[in-house]
């Protein structure tokens, strides 16, 4: 499974765009980043392909229980370059998931490497599932 | 229907439409990669890639978030570059996935450019998951300015 998996061939899938609730003030595109979201025993993870943000233009904040993703991708090509041809574009991402309270807020780690971002939403104590023992007798 | 319900129920249609439109792209793109696909420029393959110039180099851009360098293979010609790799993503084990929308796989692309290149000089580098290669234009596909003598 996972091998044939490895060897599938990758399409191409155009980026799906933020269709906002209110307008934005600033122009541009904004992007939703694609996620993989797993949950383990301890923790919640969120991986999300944001290529070309980097740490300083990429903004993670919880607020009422609600994890905004913001990202902002700077104009890859420099003034003097002529565009001959545009598959992609570019510009800021932006993803909110809602989170429950059995997260950790206080403990939350992020991580951004060659544009994925990691997040480690630690589950607080007491969520985490506990084995009680039956006792005979 | 009545009047009133005009506007929403246009919205509606005009979403139907937009799907409509999206499943027959998603098809002629099955058809076509079957058929017409073409060693350049052409849509449906992986990874989608932005090409610009300046007076000296040609660019080739594409986003790959988290391709490793070592997974990735680039090559030469004297007017084209072939990008081909595998994006790995770990199987996590003993974990719940809520969501999988990130995909793992091979990929390969030719790119023919425009000009000719000077193939020892081509750099390529990788940053933030965006791959950037510079490849100098050769001498020939430079454009050269003309001076103009008055008389």
């Amino acid at each position: 499974m996972t091998e044939e998996k490895a060897k599938k061939t990758l399409k191409p899938r155009d980026k799906t765009q933020v269709s906002p609730a209110v307008e934005q003030t600033r122009p541009g595109k904004v992007f939703i980043p694609d996620v993989d979201i797993y949950e383990t025993e301890k923790e919640i993870v969120v991986l999300a392909d944001m290529p070309g943000v980097t740490p300083e233009k990429l903004n993670i904040t919880l607020k009422d229980n609600v994890l905004t993703l913001e990202g902002e991708v700077d104009p890859l090509e420099s003034k003097e370059e002529r565009i001959i041809f545009k598959e992609f574009e570019t510009g800021r991402y932006f993803r909110q998931f809602s989170l429950s309270h059995i997260i950790d807020q206080s403990k939350i780690e992020a991580n951004l490497k060659d544009g994925v971002l990691k997040l480690v939403l630690p589950k607080v104590e007491a969520a985490t599932p506990r084995k009680i023992e039956v006792k005979e007798g | 229907m009545r009047w009133t319900a005009w506007p929403i129920s246009l919205r509606g249609a005009f979403e139907e439409l937009d799907r409509m439109r999206q499943q027959m792209e998603r098809l002629f793109e099955d058809f076509s990669e079957g058929i017409l696909r073409e060693p350049s420029f052409a849509a449906g393959v992986f990874p989608l890639v932005n090409v610009s110039e300046d007076n000296n180099n040609y660019y080739v851009r594409a986003e790959l978030p988290g391709v490793r360098p070592e997974d990735l293979d680039i090559s030469v010609t004297a007017d084209s570059v072939i990008i081909s790799g595998e994006r790995r993503i770990p199987e996590e084990e003993n974990v719940s996935y809520h969501r999988r929308e990130r995909e793992a796989g091979k990929f390969s692309r030719v790119i023919t450019l425009p000009g000719q290149i000077n193939t020892e000089k081509v750099e390529a580098k990788c940053k933030n998951g965006i791959l950037t290669i510079v490849l100098p234009k050769a001498e020939t596909a430079k454009t050269k300015k003309i001076a103009i003598k008055s008389e």
